[in-house]
């Protein structure tokens, strides 16, 4: 498979804490990839890396055949790489729109005005914020920021998409309508990397799931193969019964019974 | 070359103080993430509470300290009130304009009340002379003093409750509100503190040096440059930059007109800050 | 642009400017709206670096005070006419703002801030000893270099609507950049700027374009004003308090928008004329100034039109 993303030994350091250890994975085009692991073990870090918010103390990254490792988070963006994050970052004072359009004329595409309006438009429109289009960012509910979130980084037309627990804080239904979204992107050709503590969402969601304990890969595979694994039991399910349960629950997302971390 | 020697041995001693008067400004910087731009006109009122006390009282010169300490303190405190406090929670611009907008004010009072007009405390010590060259004894004194307070104030923060409160509430302010900690009012006696030592480290270089209502640019800048050396946040870091831009003075100044000197300075301060954004000796933001 | 009701909205204010001092030569308002043309170029194109990228800058005028510099020099020196000697200190000053831009914008906020301001202390520190310009007894121009323009009296007016063009360009380029691409790219900086570089915002570039680009303008303002007064010197021409009443200006019309910079313009000549006419310490200008900052800031941060815009919400599609 050429993959996509490719992760080969990647290592980050903060002074004495090892976040990343000697990561290595890659992803498919069109697929999407779960990435699970209690708090602390390096997720959002990894985003970080991956965006070039912070260069790897060691390892390479590579995009797309294109070695992207310690390149500017602007640089990043321009290859196609687009990404929510875990405490929201709106632009705040500026409308719904315009937040979009930025999105989506320094993404990818690099579109001139005009035409980042309309890609902005139709992103809204994909996450349901197409009614709010001149509200002030500042003026949505969290569910709203979180859509924004999602409708910018897709207005920027990215290849790979980096969601960082964008169901977190959500309500069931919303949790339902997103999970949706989440797929439609999908089938659009965008791969996907998730970060998520609602097992059962990711778990539905995801093709492949990576594990990350400590800052280190735990275990790797299918979702059921992991939920059964015995050193992710231990490590981060905790509870043997909770993992039988949802391997028979494969299929069922979105339900509102977020498991425990 | 004892003479360069001697030089910077007497820079040393004056940039203990330049580092007492950057601890004021890390103080407040480091506990709410404020840069006061009213510290160079603190370090002057400072000035001129020694000059107005020995002047007007007949105040022993040293004497002046206790009274410039509790005075700054209490101005810190309503400077905090009056342009930090709704200051917090909004963007970083809006307190730097703050900060400076109530320096115009002071500034402009000032100069109109007492002009550019030069002031000298005269502060006559016996000094201390090795082989040729004589450390003037208000250098070792004002030395003394700053290392002192110092060492005081790292002990107040560490090993005092309310020093540890303070070092929480720069830490994480959200954190030591949910453990009890009455964020506001510590927030309050950090400027209250910050202004303080501005106030204190003015009053000992006006026992060294003259100065006008306008010195506190200077000396502001040079604080900066203590800050970015010796870590934000960091008061052991800031007695540390001082004693290291005190040598670079003392290095410097008998080879380059005075009127330079602020603008190396300058040229430091930038290009520290290019090299290590977080100050050389960084600690973790938000430390004390 | 040109279908923007806005665009027309600044012609109609800059035909106001050329055309009402001509009515029956009325001398006393065209040097009043001289200033006013100042100010409001210094303040739109310190709004940009202010109010679209979130980036203070306190030593706004080195870019007047050393475009002065260069445009006297070469008229006296080397005797250029004028406008060429404007054009070369426009460019000067923007090229050196350029290179000067890419080192002190990696600094954030507050340290680019401060920054700002040791870089007038160093050009001012540079003009003082650096003997072609006169070090610090400074240039005086002799009056020959008024009659190409027609002599002193005519040269005031050529002078005056140069003011007001320059005037125009600024309005126009703050309002153009407000609705280009590279506007929206600074207004996401000045709201978010590591959300912004996530995003794809070229940040340094960016950065430093602003910077250059607010430097243009304002270094040709500064080339009339010391051409006009016939004589330069580094305290004058490096007053910081030009610069500080330029960020009161844009805190009090509203940063960020392009009426409001006017507006506030406009109401703060009219508040200094009044003080300066009514005492006679020139400090108290900047305690007055320092106190209406304070103001501005503690309790209405969005400014003039922040307030008109709550009130009339509508207006905001039409003004910027």
């Amino acid at each position: 498979m050429t993959a996509l993303l490719e992760l080969d030994r990647v290592t980050r350091r903060f002074g004495g804490l090892l976040a990343v250890n000697n990561l290595s994975f890659a992803m498919r085009e069109g697929e999407i990839l779960g990435l699970i692991g209690p708090n602390g073990a390096g997720k959002s870090t990894l985003f970080n890396l991956i965006n070039g918010v912070f260069a790897p103390n060691a390892g390479r990254i590579v995009f797309a055949g294109v070695d992207i490792t310690g390149e500017r988070p602007f640089m990043v963006a321009r290859h196609g790489i687009a990404r929510t994050h875990q405490i929201v970052q709106p632009l705040t004072n500026m409308t719904v729109l315009d937040n979009c359009t930025v999105g989506a004329c320094f993404g990818r595409e690099n579109l001139p005005l005009h035409r980042a309006t309309e890609a902005a438009r139709a992103a809204a429109a994909l996450v349901g914020l197409d009614d709010r289009l001149h509200l002030a960012a500042l003026h949505l509910t969290i569910a709203g920021k979180k859509r924004l979130e999602l409708a910018r980084a897709l207005a920027a037309q990215p290849k790979l998409l980096l969601l960082d627990e964008v169901l977190a804080g959500l309500n069931p239904t919303e949790i339902e309508h997103m999970i949706a979204v989440i797929r439609r992107i999908r089938d659009s050709g965008v791969t996907i990397l998730i970060i998520e503590h609602l097992m059962q969402a990711i778990m539905s969601l995801s093709d492949r799931i990576v594990v990350l304990n400590y800052g280190e890969k735990l275990a790797e595979g299918a979702p059921a193969e992991v939920a059964r694994d015995p050193q992710v039991i231990e490590a981060y399910l905790g509870d043997p019964k909770l993992a039988a349960e949802l391997e028979g629950n494969d299929g069922n997302g979105g339900h509102g019974s977020a498991a425990h971390d | 070359m004892f003479g360069i020697i001697a030089s910077i041995i007497d820079g040393v001693l004056v940039g203990l103080v330049y580092g007492l008067a950057a601890m004021g400004l890390t103080l407040i910087w480091g506990v709410m993430d404020v840069i006061n731009l009213t510290h160079g006109t603190m370090i002057v009122a400072g000035m001129m509470g020694l000059y107005l006390l020995t002047g007007a009282f007949g105040m022993s010169p040293y004497f002046t300290l206790p009274p410039v300490l509790i005075g700054g303190f209490f101005v810190g405190v309503a400077l905090y009130w009056i342009a930090v406090h709704r200051m917090m929670g909004r963007p970083p611009l809006m307190s730097l304009l703050s900060t400076f907008s109530v320096n115009l004010v002071l500034v402009g009072l000032g100069t109109a009340v007492w002009g550019t007009a030069l002031f000298n405390v005269d502060v006559s010590l016996p000094g201390l002379t090795i082989d040729r060259y004589t450390f003037p004894g208000a250098h070792i004194v004002a030395a003394v003093l700053a290392a002192v307070i110092a060492a005081l104030l790292y002990a107040f923060l560490h090993y005092t409750r309310l020093g540890k409160a303070l070092r929480a509430v720069a830490n994480n302010r959200e954190a030591a509100e949910l453990v009890g900690i009455p964020t506001t009012r510590l927030l309050a006696i950090a400027v209250g503190g910050g202004v303080a030592l501005a106030g204190v480290s003015g009053m000992l270089i006006g026992t060294l040096f003259p100065f006008t209502i306008l010195s506190g640019d200077g000396y502001q800048l040079k604080s900066f440059v203590v800050t970015v050396l010796g870590g934000f946040g960091n008061p052991v870091g800031a007695l540390m930059g001082g004693v290291a831009l005190g040598l670079l003075e003392g290095a410097v100044t008998p080879f380059v007109p005075v009127s330079w000197t602020l603008v190396i300075e300058f040229v430091l301060f930038v290009l520290v800050l290019i090299a290590f954004p977080g100050g050389v000796f960084a600690s973790r933001r938000g430390a004390l | 642009m040109l279908r923007r009701p806005f665009f027309w909205i600044i012609a109609l204010v800059v035909a106001a400017f050329v055309v009402l001092p001509l009515i029956g030569n009325n001398v006393e308002l065209r040097e009043s709206l001289a200033l006013a043309a100042v100010y409001i170029t210094l303040a739109s194109n310190l709004n940009l670096m202010l109010g679209y990228a979130g980036y203070i800058n306190f030593g706004s005028i080195v870019f007047f005070g050393l475009g002065g510099y260069i445009c006297i020099w070469l008229v006296d020196a080397h005797h250029w006419p004028l406008a060429a000697s404007l054009l070369a200190a426009g460019i000067g000053v923007s090229v050196l703002s350029l290179i000067f831009g890419f080192g002190i914008l990696r600094l954030r906020g507050p340290f680019f801030a401060l920054s700002t301001i040791g870089i007038v202390e160093g050009v001012q520190a540079f003009a003082e000893n650096f003997k072609p310009w006169g070090g610090s007894s400074g240039i005086y121009i002799s009056p020959e270099v008024f009659a190409p323009l027609g002599g002193p009296g005519p040269a005031l007016w050529v002078i005056y609507f140069l003011f007001v063009a320059v005037m125009a360009a600024s309005l126009f380029l703050s309002y153009g950049i407000k609705i280009s691409k590279f506007g929206l790219g600074l207004l996401a900086i000045g709201q978010n700027e590591d959300a912004a570089a996530i995003l794809g915002v070229p940040t340094p570039r960016y950065k430093a374009l602003c910077y250059s680009a607010s430097a243009f303008l304002p270094a040709l303002a500064g080339g009339l004003y010391f051409f006009k007064g016939a004589f330069i010197q580094p305290t004058d021409a490096f007053d910081l308090t030009l610069s500080t009443e330029a960020i009161v200006i844009c805190m009090l019309g509203g940063q960020g928008t392009v009426t409001g910079v006017a507006l506030g313009a406009y109401l703060y000549e009219e508040l200094r004329g009044y003080l300066l006419t009514s005492s006679t310490f020139s400090n108290f200008q900047l305690v007055i100034a320092g106190a209406l900052l304070l103001v501005i800031v503690l309790f209405f941060p969005s400014g003039l039109m922040g307030f008109i815009y709550s009130r009339f919400p509508r207006l905001q599609k039409v003004l910027e």
